[in-house]
């Protein structure tokens, strides 16, 4: 799908700040000069087409009392599609990637406690046979998760 | 103080909010508050910082950022809170934090990286090092994405 300029403008707008107030695609709508209809029309089809992953909160998991983490896994390259389904499988685990680095996959794991979060990590060691380090964050400089798109 | 109503309207605020003119109302009706008690949490979620964003999550490779490198920095300890911020002030930088080191990893500090380019990475990469004077680094490109989702929390009590 190509993104007419519209798309765009309306992307940026709605990654950092979607309405909140009762009636949020016509305020959008006034933003962008034209009408509720073709804001909800252009929301559904960047959706359908696998752009807009969701319209929804961020939330910080800190202050929601969970504890989140970055962990590195060291696994054999014919055990990867194994490795993948057991980490996936995890509700907590959102991200999981594949790098280039003897520690190939990395995944960040969301708990709702230090406990819970060990429990989880020696579980799957006890699955996969994988070496796996815990990385959690001891300083917290950034996080942007919105991304300007260029006209 | 999270209670029992901010546990249920947070399950619905990570869904996705409805296309439909009214969709704060929608669900006020599901939990059985006013639409105004929805807006108004929704907020001070945002105020008080326990909602990051509400917005739009998008499949960043399918709108062209499709590089992306997880740069990874051998800071020397006495600096890091100075370095940190610098890598922060990065507009390519989505993410920055420092994490522990172990046996055969000296890097300290983490950076997310976008661009839609590997070379565009690259460039990055080579400029937070001039700006920060860290040579020793690594940038650790992703060859697959297994997974992306947002969590979801306060399922296990439901």
């Amino acid at each position: 799908m190509i993104l007419d300029e519209l798309d765009r403008r309306l992307l940026n707008i709605v990654q950092s700040s979607f309405p909140v107030s009762a009636e949020p695609y016509k305020v959008l709508a006034e933003q962008m000069a034209t009408t509720e209809e073709e804001i909800m029309n252009r929301i559904n089809k960047l959706k359908e087409e696998g752009i807009i992953r969701r319209v929804g909160g961020v939330f910080d998991s800190r202050k929601l009392g969970y504890k989140s983490s970055l962990c590195a896994m060291k696994v054999p390259v014919d055990k990867l599609k194994e490795a993948e389904e057991i980490i996936n499988s995890y509700p907590g685990v959102t991200h999981n990637y594949l790098r280039e680095h003897d520690y190939n996959m990395w995944f960040t794991l969301i708990s709702p406690s230090e406990e819970a979060m060990e429990e989880t990590l020696d579980e799957m060691r006890a699955k996969s046979g994988c070496e796996i380090r815990n990385l959690p964050a001891t300083r917290f400089f950034k996080i942007k998760v919105d991304f300007k798109l260029k006209n | 103080m999270i209670t029992e109503l901010d546990k249920k309207l947070i399950r619905f605020l990570q869904e996705d909010l409805p296309v439909t003119s009214r969709p704060y109302a929608k669900i006020a009706q599901e939990l059985e508050i006013t639409e105004e008690e929805v807006l108004s949490r929704i907020t001070k979620y945002l105020e008080e910082g326990s909602m990051r964003r509400f917005g739009v999550a998008l499949r960043h490779h399918k709108v062209g950022f499709t590089a992306n490198g997880m740069g990874t920095w051998d800071v020397p300890e006495e600096r890091a809170e100075e370095v940190g911020k610098i890598m922060a002030s990065f507009p390519e930088v989505s993410h920055c934090y420092q994490r522990p080191r172990f046996d055969g990893w000296p890097y300290s500090h983490f950076t997310m990286l976008h661009g839609q380019t590997r070379e565009e990475c690259e460039a990055i990469a080579k400029r937070i090092s001039e700006a920060t004077g860290i040579t020793n680094y690594g940038l650790l490109f992703s060859t697959a994405e297994l997974k992306k989702t947002s969590m979801r929390y306060f399922m296990e009590e439901k």
